[in-house]
């Protein structure tokens, strides 16, 4: 299809707009717009943000963090939780620009991975995050983590830090499809967790779908997917969790059959009448 | 606050990069450093900074000096250094060190609206000569105009003035110790009829009492204050004293320290004196056989302009220069009674030179309305300090003062020569001295310091003076003028006898079209004059050239028309005379880079470009009366010249520089010891001009300044003049010390100028017969005057300029030693805690410090090494970003015509 | 059934293997990157190194909000730990602000919000070589001392007699740790090539005097009035103490 991919657009005007947003202010002085970068900022001098992750670990680490970055904390993670599930991961995260890219490029040469990993993986890596934590008195994972190096690359200028970068592009390249966001990422883990049950979901419209699996092949996460034409799921919109809410199915798909939409916080896909199905006319 | 340091910081964010990196740039002389030490050539010479003259080795390796150390065998300083002196290595390798010369041009051409452009030497002096010989022509010798220096070598002093004086017959040659010792200079030649100091360095080992008056010495002379400091170590009686307007690093040692308001040191002086006398502490024997006592006219003005160009705003300052309604504590201290008129003319502005003898009684008439209460409430200048304390700490100072036979040594420099009444204060230190009958002895005397590393050397034993001819003489004695002529082979009246313009006259000139050509010489005239704004407009926008001869682009060649490389200390053969009278020699170590040349050669290749037929033909010069010729006009003296053997067609090279006498010392020469001589390898004519210029000057000097002669500098770490039968002079005017004093005289104050006065009282003279006074010293009565622009509603604070340690001057050296720039990177404006809360201004923020002349914005610093009373701001002057200048008022001292930059009327407020 | 429990099983061993491996490189990688011992923090930074690393969520608002950019955040490979922000004094010194607008935005407790007096701050201490500090030598430098901003308290001069020229003084600076803030402007300022004097932690350039023992020439531990002995010691952990020593091999 040519028509414009408008979401995957709105994401990279996001993501690239707050690494601006972040870099601007930190060197224009503009303290009292907005502060930090994305592991604790401060918005119009009065709105506190903080990583939750990040703070987990250093509550794990012993520190008793202070007001304002507890309350950041709650902010984001009430604001995914309810509202936006794992959208940190699609739409802010600047590592995801990296993955996707790298993503991108694979698809073109036609590579295949090294090797597999489960995608629980992650959630190993999340429990290690927590338990060094606790073990070392530092925050284990914000020490080593590709996302605060790369943020921090570009908005304060640290020429290191851009070997990160390369070292994440090329794993997702050549060793393991997915390799960071979808295997190894605790942060990303987290998000998992948390956006579970978010109000902003991506609705199946199973009488438009004409099973093409364009939606299939650009799915991040296409274990979420399975269950659309599974016909002992078939539920009314893709569960939460894993999902990014990235909605590149929503752009490839030709015939309209997935599409943004808002549902109660907590809820859970209901499974479609069978006679809906087009697939499944006579 | 925030936004206001990002701005400044972005401005000098540029010049903290290129610090940074400017310290891997010297990369060269490091890796020369590390290479074969064992092969490095080491020689004696001079350090290039201030007026201590500090020996220093210098070592240089394949054409490059790489490292200095202090001189061990140098008594001096006996191998130390301040950090200025420590960086002597590095200062001639500077990144933008300026090595062609360069000329505005526009489409090929000259032109004042052009931009710099290189050229050739032979361009350069070809148009340079046409634009002199332009306004030569037109203006005569008054039209032309040589700002020269006290870091001037010795040589190159006395070949500017040569130049000046015997080739173009104009005495507006004046150097940048007009700004720094003239008011010295002043109060020597009427006090003791002889310049320079009678003391020397030793003095600090021997004395008791140190008086420190408006001198930062702590970091001005380094050295001599470490000498100073381990003389209160090593004797407990010793007490030093600091005489400030604000708390500076002296006080950290000081014993007393006493903060008073600006100009009222004059105030404390006569307090002193008047308690000298009640208490029956005069030394009669020694003031009856060696002292009469003198005063001058009061009415003498500020030195300001009279004519239109001051603006509107600084009106209401330079109206006083016409009349001023007196203050009453100025009636007190002149002794008016209470009808006098306190409107005043100042009608003594044309003649304030003028002094004679008075009686005894009228000098302690004239001191005695210095009570403590008068001059406690009139001088206390920190205005939290209770008065009593104040009155305390007076009395405590004449306690010391007075104190017999404590040895006592009085110090100053700029605070009491850059002062509106610099010679009136001089003066009354050395009457404090003389009274006392501390004066002339080991450990006992009146010291006045000097900046400059040869402002005593150069600029005032060579005579560098609009006034002056070499060794004390002036240009308007013909007895002088003909002594000069005999010994420079000129004819009768080849001399200018009107004094030309001083400092501060040549810039005003130049404002008004009357000086069309001027050449700035090893100094920055356009960013050490007050009132600068004027001078830069004047140097810009006049139809004028301006040639500037300097070893960096600093801001005077920025507003210059051609610039010209100069060679530095070390890469010419040169002298220098510090401020204890000891001259000492350099031999050349390493050529100059590029194009650069010796300022000595500048000038005489120059004066090839002359003729004796343009410039000994008859010149008009307003004012100019010379026996046997019309009034205003120096005479045709081309025949006489013929007839003493000179030739029209030849050049003024030949005739004042290469001449008969000097051609008599041949390069090489073998007390070179190897050492070459870029000068005379230039000019290529077989003779070493450093040392023949020096054998005929040194014949000026055998009257009582006697130099020895050229070889014997060259063996030794320098002499103090004057030098008799190879002996130097520790302690002049004093008998054993001194070989001019005679057998049983005691003291003997034969300085000749100035010695025959006429008689009167404290107003006027009453006998204007000049009466000798013989070999006597004069003790003057001076009062106290307020300064002509003091603190109001309008412009509520004082605004005090001076220096920093780790800069020398302009800045223009050491701003390009990375180290030092980053020490002291910037001149911030330091004030009281409570004035800066006031303004709404914190450490490190930005402000404009302004007053009717101009404006400068700049970082306020509270605290730090100095502590500012409240009411007073102390800016320092090195950084050409913070042109302090354009914010200083050009009043002087009428008799010096010395500005002082000590005091103005400032306001500060939030940039 | 056998199969799957042996899938699930061998699943468990891999993944507890691979934990168990990527921990111990995790942590031995966390380990190493602890900060150098010679790292300086923000002014109002939690004193002990550990507690700041632990509490720093390298935000930067501390780096952004400096107004002379002294601050800055560690890159990777540098001796902090990466995104924690540090100084240089050699390069840019603290500029002791009065308002100290660097802790003011700190959200996780690393830095002291509410701290309120510049001179209270405690970034390290300056130390001096003797040996080749230019004053020390007999020069007149002291540029160190003229740049302090706490001038005459944290660094002051004591003047010397310099027995080799017999007529010079030594102007010593020495540093009173009680006052000094760390800011290092005195070691940006020093005009050597390697600076002589240098601001380390207080941690590793301070000593410390032993609990048991007291430094002082003031009259104020005077005899105590009224003596009450307290209880008799307690008895040692051994049970007969001395017995094992006694009973053991003979010398």
């Amino acid at each position: 299809m040519s028509r414009l991919p408008r979401w995957l657009v709105a994401r990279r005007l996001v993501q690239v707009g707050l690494l601006a947003a972040f870099a601007w202010a930190a060197n224009a002085g503009a303290g009292h717009l907005l502060r930090g970068n994305l592991s604790a900022s401060v918005l119009f001098d009065t709105v506190p943000l903080a990583d939750p992750f990040a703070a987990l670990q250093m509550l794990a680490a012993g520190h008793v963090l202070a007001t304002t970055a507890l309350v950041g904390a709650a902010v984001v993670l009430v604001f995914y939780a309810l509202i936006a599930g794992r959208a940190f991961c699609g739409w802010v995260c600047p590592v995801n620009l990296v993955t996707d890219a790298a993503a991108w490029l694979r698809r073109r040469l036609g590579l295949h991975g090294l090797v597999r990993l489960p995608r629980t993986t992650r959630f190993v890596v999340l429990g290690l995050a927590l338990a060094l934590s606790a073990a070392l008195g530092v925050a284990a994972f914000e020490w080593v983590s590709p996302v605060g190096l790369a943020q921090r690359a570009v908005i304060f200028g640290l020429p290191a830090a851009w070997s990160v970068v390369a070292g994440v592009f090329l794993l997702d390249l050549l060793v393991l499809e997915r390799g960071v966001c979808g295997h190894l990422c605790p942060l990303g883990a987290f998000y998992v967790a948390a956006g579970a049950r978010p109000m902003v979901r991506v609705a199946y419209h199973d009488d438009r779908c004409t099973a093409c699996m364009a939606c299939h092949k650009v799915c991040p996460e296409r274990q979420v997917l399975a269950p659309l034409l599974d016909p002992t799921a078939r539920p009314d919109f893709v569960a939460g969790g894993a999902c990014l809410n990235c909605g590149r199915c929503v752009d490839v798909c030709a015939d309209d059959a997935l599409t943004f939409t808002l549902r109660p916080p907590g809820a859970r896909p209901a499974r479609l009448p069978l006679a809906a199905s087009r697939r499944h006319s006579p | 606050m925030k936004t206001n340091r990002r701005e400044f910081l972005k401005a000098s964010a540029a010049t903290a990069a290129a610090a940074a990196v400017g310290l891997s740039v010297d990369g060269q002389t490091q890796a020369l450093a590390a290479a074969g030490e064992d092969q490095w050539q080491w020689d004696k010479g001079v350090c290039r900074f201030c007026g201590t003259g500090c020996g220093i080795m210098i070592a240089t390796h394949e054409g490059r000096v790489v490292a200095t150390k202090g001189d061990p065998e140098a008594p001096v300083n006996k191998g130390l250094n301040c950090i200025k002196g420590y960086f002597n290595a590095k200062i001639l390798y500077g990144e933008d060190r300026l090595t062609q010369p360069l000329l505005r041009k526009k489409n090929g051409r000259f032109d004042k609206r052009g931009r710099f452009e290189p050229v050739s030497w032979d361009e350069a002096f070809t148009v340079m000569a046409e634009q002199f010989k332009k306004h030569y022509r037109t203006l005569g010798p008054a039209g032309v105009a040589l700002f020269g220096s006290g870091q001037y070598t010795i040589q190159e002093g006395y070949a500017a003035a040569k130049l000046w004086k015997a080739g173009f017959r104009s005495n507006n040659i004046d150097p940048n110790a007009r700004h720094c010792m003239a008011s010295a200079v002043g109060a020597f030649m009427q006090t003791f009829g002889i310049d320079e100091p009678a003391g020397n360095y030793e003095d600090m080992e021997a004395t008791d009492t140190v008086l420190v008056w408006g001198a930062n010495m702590a970091e001005m002379h380094p050295i001599l204050w470490s000498r100073i400091t381990d003389r209160r170590l090593t004797a407990d009686h010793v007490r030093i004293v600091n005489l400030s307007t604000y708390t500076n690093r002296c006080s950290d040692l000081a014993d007393l320290e006493i903060i008073f308001r600006p100009n009222t040191d004059l105030a404390i002086l006569n307090y002193l004196i008047r308690e000298v006398i009640h208490r029956k502490a005069v030394n009669w024997d020694f003031v009856k056989k060696h002292c009469v006592f003198a005063t001058g006219p009061r009415y003498i003005g500020y030195g300001l302009p009279r004519q239109t160009f001051a603006t509107k705003a600084e009106r209401d300052t330079v109206d006083k220069e016409i009349r001023k309604r007196l203050s009453e504590d100025e009636a007190i201290a002149l002794g008016l009674g209470e009808t006098d008129e306190r409107l005043v003319e100042m009608v003594h502005r044309d003649k304030p030179q003028a002094h004679w003898q008075i009686s005894f009684e009228d000098f302690a008439k004239g001191v005695e309305p210095y009570t403590l209460d008068f001059v406690a409430q009139l001088a206390k200048g920190d205005r939290d300090e209770p008065l009593d304390t104040f009155k305390a700490k007076l009395k405590q100072l004449a306690d010391l003062v007075c104190e017999q036979p404590r040895k006592m040594v009085s110090y100053w420099t700029m605070g009491f020569n850059q002062h509106q009444r610099g010679v009136w204060v001089n003066e009354a230190c050395y009457a404090l001295h003389l009274l006392l009958g501390k004066q002339s002895m080991p450990g006992n005397g009146a010291f006045s310091l000097t900046g400059q590393p040869s402002a005593c050397g150069t600029a005032r034993e060579v005579g560098v003076f609009c006034h002056r001819l070499p060794s004390d003489m002036v240009v308007a004695n013909p007895a002088h003028r003909a002594k000069t002529e005999k010994l420079w082979t000129l004819p009768t009246n080849t001399l200018n006898p009107k004094p030309g313009t001083h400092t501060v006259e040549m810039l005003r000139q130049l404002e008004s079209g009357q000086v069309k050509f001027l050449w700035v010489m090893v100094a920055n005239l356009f960013q050490n004059s007050a009132n600068a704004d004027h001078w830069l407009k004047a140097a810009r926008e006049m139809d004028n050239f301006i040639v500037v001869s300097d070893a960096y682009p600093g801001i005077s060649a920025k507003v210059a028309d051609l610039v010209l490389p100069a060679g530095m200390i070390h890469e010419k053969w040169g002298a220098y005379g510090n401020a204890e009278r000891r001259t000492q020699h350099w031999r050349q170590q390493v050529a100059p880079p590029g194009e650069a040349v010796g300022d000595l050669w500048h000038l005489m290749e120059f004066a090839k470009r002359f003729t004796l037929a343009e410039c000994w033909d008859e010149k008009k010069v307003p004012g100019a009366e010379l026996e046997g010729a019309p009034k205003g006009v120096l005479p045709d003296v081309l025949s006489a010249a013929k007839a003493m053997g000179h030739k029209p067609e030849q050049t003024l090279y030949e005739v004042l520089f290469r001449n008969a006498f000097t051609r008599k010392y041949p390069w090489p020469d073998a007390i070179a010891n190897g050492h070459r001589n870029h000068v005379a390898e230039r000019l290529g004519d077989g003779w070493f001009p450093e040392k023949g210029l020096w054998e005929e000057y040194r014949q000026f000097t055998l009257h009582g300044h006697d130099l020895a002669d050229f070889d014997t500098y060259h063996r030794v770490r320098g002499l103090r003049w004057p030098v008799v039968d190879g002996k130097e002079t520790k302690w002049r005017f004093s008998e054993g010390h001194d070989p001019y004093v005679p057998k049983g005289a005691g003291f003997a104050f034969y300085g000749p100028a100035l010695k025959a006065i006429p008689t009167g009282d404290l107003t006027q003279v009453t006998d204007p017969a000049p009466t000798p006074i013989g070999p006597k010293a004069k003790i003057f009565f001076r009062p106290y005057m307020d300064p002509v622009e003091m603190p109001d509603k309008a412009w509520p604070f004082w605004l005090c300029t001076g220096r920093v340690l780790e800069h020398w001057h302009s800045g223009t050296m050491t701003r390009r030693v990375p180290e030092l720039h980053r020490a002291v990177p910037q001149a911030e404006m330091y004030m009281h805690p409570a004035d800066a809360e006031r303004m709404g201004l914190g450490k490190g923020d930005l402000a404009w410090v302004e007053s009717r002349r101009g404006k400068v914005r700049l970082r306020v610093t509270i605290g730090g090494r100095n502590r500012m009373p409240r009411g007073t701001v102390f800016v320092p002057w090195f950084d050409e970003n913070v042109l302090i200048n354009k914010v200083t008022l050009d009043a002087t001292d009428p008799i010096s015509k010395e500005t002082d930059f000590k005091k103005c009327a400032v306001k500060v407020y939030r940039a | 059934m056998q199969a799957n429990r042996r899938r699930v099983l061998q699943g468990l061993a891999q993944g507890a293997a691979g934990a168990f491996v990527g921990g111990a490189l995790w942590g031995g990688f966390l380990r190493q990157s602890r900060a150098a011992p010679t790292v300086l923090r923000p002014p109002g930074a939690l004193a002990d190194e550990a507690d700041f690393a632990r509490a720093c969520i390298k935000c930067g608002a501390c780096v952004s909000a400096c107004p002379y950019d002294t601050l800055r955040l560690a890159d990777l490979g540098e001796d902090a730990p990466a995104g924690t922000p540090t100084f240089t004094p050699r390069q840019v010194a603290c500029a002791m602000c009065v308002d100290i607008p660097c802790v003011r935005p700190c959200p996780s407790g690393a830095l002291d919000r509410a701290m309120q007096d510049i001179g209270a701050a405690r970034m390290g201490v300056a130390v001096l070589d003797p040996s080749t500090c230019l004053s020390m030598q007999g020069l007149r430098c002291e540029a160190c001392h003229r740049a302090c901003p706490v001038i005459d308290k944290a660094l002051r001069l004591e003047y010397r007699h310099q027995p080799r020229t017999g007529v010079h003084a030594f102007f010593e600076p020495v540093v009173d740790p009680d006052h000094c803030t760390g800011c290092g402007q005195c070691e940006h300022a020093c005009v050597m090539d390697v600076a002589a004097i240098k601001v380390l932690p207080r941690a590793v350039a301070l000593g410390r005097v032993g609990a048991h023992y007291r430094i002082g020439w003031e009259d104020d531990a005077p005899v105590t009035e009224g003596f009450r002995q307290g209880p008799a010691p307690a008895a040692a952990d051994e049970a007969v103490p001395g017995l094992d020593y006694l009973n053991g091999d003979p010398p």
